[in-house]
């Protein structure tokens, strides 16, 4: 059974439509990126999945249950965007609350804050926090009661680099426990090694769902080669491969998926001529504007 | 603990240690024990009155203070509690837990009501003890003192819950301090002014005899002090409305003392079930 399923979910705030007709399903240990611009309704679309507002029509289906049921409730673990505890508590306070309101031991909150790194500054005011310190007491509540279900609004904006590894760590651990993700991103690069498969939103339509490897080959956007040519001979190179010069050792060449080999081929003829070859795939900010704009036209 | 009692304490702990470290609560608090000291230092300087003791003379004066006070504290901890959790994004986090919308707010409640109860104890209790250090009569002057407590609660109470409403239905913080304070202002203050004016221009007709006292039982505010005046008849010459406070039976003024908590906590909750979140 999946852990989330959407079905013709539609949203329309005064006439506006801000989800239209959307459907797919998370399943259990899936990590599920949701990507769009501001605006394309991915908020919108969590609240839904929390029951924190109803949709205007649609079929919504958490843990088996109603979006905002007990049983929905009690399995799903939130983290919404932008979210700002009290100042006036320390990290240490505002875990033991949400231990206490799962019906969990509070005791267990240093665990937790330890899990997140945040164990040594758990006995400081949260309004000493810098953002990313703000956005792990967040992950950590996110943590509490084993979630069989996490709906991560833009968990990682904010966070360094490192913590944002450490952050997919740790959902990469859940996920392996059995636990449905769905998370919200506008860092495509993190998303594409991190996610097992991403959902494109644009305008409250969605536009893509699935694999990052099916994502490209149905886009069958053209794959860059850049090849150094040795001292002197790049415009030879470019002449014989007909590829554009870019500057004077670098010609660049544009060929679709199936033609890859074909052109290395011809590369690899002109060994005498090349010192190297880099072969650049679609990056995902190319497949990305791609879904979300192929509407648009 | 009962499935509800558990959040709501859990609820509560947090918001007892916000608002004991929120730095307007802590101002309000020492105002009211400095004018408590203030006022009966006033009070047990001789009066000539004869058979009133001193701390029944502080009661009347506290009774005066704590009608602006009291609401004025209970506005300062409660406008923030909606709004602010709005903008902060917690409210939405919050509801997503095994929560309900009321238990949110009664753990809110029992934390400031438990705070309210500190800094109206400690003003009410320094000053008792100021009386009974000067005069010793002063235990006369006790069931009083303790009748003013647990209606300043009360008192305190409603202008909660009128927080939260405000809370909830201005959704930012800044538009709720605003409300607050045209509230306190329009219940605390000009509700008066109004009515004394009213009373002028109608010089003993209907409508200070049959409108009036209704009007007076219909604020929090002027019930309270009803209660409080009409119950202890020593000071009754302090009261400001004084003259219709007799025609207004006791019962009456503490009905309405004990039903306004009930009807602001009421229409708090509606206005929270109403926020999107
Ligand atoms: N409470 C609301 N009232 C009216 N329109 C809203 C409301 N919330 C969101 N919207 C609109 O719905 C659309 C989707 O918003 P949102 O879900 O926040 O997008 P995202 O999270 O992808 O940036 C936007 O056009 C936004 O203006
Ligand atoms: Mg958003």
């Amino acid at each position: 059974m999946n852990s989330l399923t959407l079905s013709q979910v539609t949203k329309t705030y005064d006439g506006v439509t801000a989800l239209d007709a959307v459907a797919f399903t998370v399943a259990p240990g899936e990590r599920v990126a949701l990507l769009g611009h501001n605006g394309a309704g991915k908020s919108t679309l969590m609240k839904i999945i929390l029951g924190l507002i109803p949709a205007t029509s649609g079929q919504v289906t958490v843990l088996g249950a109603a979006p905002g049921s007990q049983t929905a409730r009690d399995g799903t673990a939130y983290l919404p965007e932008n979210v700002a505890f009290h100042p006036a508590l320390t990290g240490l306070e505002q875990i033991r609350l949400y231990l206490r309101l799962r019906g969990d031991d509070p005791a267990r909150a240093m665990d937790l804050l330890d899990r997140v790194g945040l164990g040594q500054a758990a006995r400081r005011r949260i309004g000493t926090y810098s953002k990313g310190m703000r956005q792990r007491v967040g992950l950590a509540q996110a943590l509490i009661g084993n979630p069989r279900l996490l709906v991560l609004d833009e968990p990682t904006s904010g966070l360094d680099p490192v913590s944002r590894r450490d952050f997919y760590t740790i959902l990469d651990g859940l996920a392996a426990e059995g636990a449905a993700i769905l998370l919200s991103s506008h860092a495509l690069t993190e998303v594409e090694a991190r996610t097992d498969r991403i959902v494109i939103l644009s305008q409250g339509r969605l536009m893509a769902n699935d694999t990052l490897a099916a994502l490209r080959r149905r886009a069958a956007l053209p794959i860059r080669l850049h090849i150094a040519a040795r001292p002197g001979a790049a415009d030879e190179v470019a002449a014989q491969l007909a590829g554009g010069r870019r500057n004077g050792v670098m010609v660049d060449l544009t060929c679709g998926h199936d033609d890859k080999l074909a052109r290395l081929g011809d590369i690899a003829a002109l060994k005498g001529l090349i010192e190297d070859v880099e072969i650049i795939p679609p990056s995902l900010e190319d497949l990305y504007s791609h879904f979300s704009r192929r509407d648009g036209q | 603990m009962t499935a509800l009692a558990r959040p709501v304490a859990a609820l509560g702990a947090s918001e007892f240690r916000i608002a004991l470290r929120n730095r307007w609560v802590t101002i309000t608090v020492a105002m009211m024990a400095l004018f408590a000291l203030v006022l009966s230092a006033a009070g047990s300087a001789p009066t000539g009155d004869v058979g009133v003791d001193a701390l029944s003379v502080t009661v009347a004066s506290l009774t005066s203070l704590g009608v602006y006070l009291v609401p004025l504290m209970a506005l300062l901890m409660s406008f923030d509690a909606v709004a602010g959790e709005i903008e902060r994004g917690t409210l939405s986090l919050t509801l997503t837990y095994p929560v309900s919308r009321s238990t949110i707010l009664l753990g809110k409640f029992a934390a400031h009501l438990a705070v309210l109860s500190i800094a109206v104890g400690a003003g009410y209790g320094l000053a008792a003890v100021a009386a009974l250090v000067v005069d010793p009569e002063a235990t006369a002057g006790l069931p009083a003192l303790w009748r003013l407590f647990w209606s300043s609660l009360l008192l305190g109470a409603v202008f909660l819950a009128i927080g939260y409403a405000l809370s909830a239905v201005a959704r930012r913080p800044g538009a709720a301090a605003g409300l607050a304070i045209g509230v306190w202002l329009a219940l605390v203050v000009l509700y008066d002014l109004g009515l004394l004016a009213a009373v002028v221009a109608d010089g003993g007709g209907a409508f200070t005899t049959h409108a009036l006292p209704w009007l007076l039982l219909a604020n929090p505010a002027d019930a309270f002090r009803l209660y409080n005046l009409a119950a202890s008849e020593a000071t009754s010459a302090a009261a400001g409305l004084g003259g219709a406070a007799q025609t207004i039976p006791v019962l009456h003024a503490l009905i309405s003392i004990l039903l306004w908590p009930l009807a602001a906590f009421a229409l708090a909750v509606v206005a929270l079930r109403r926020v999107t979140p």
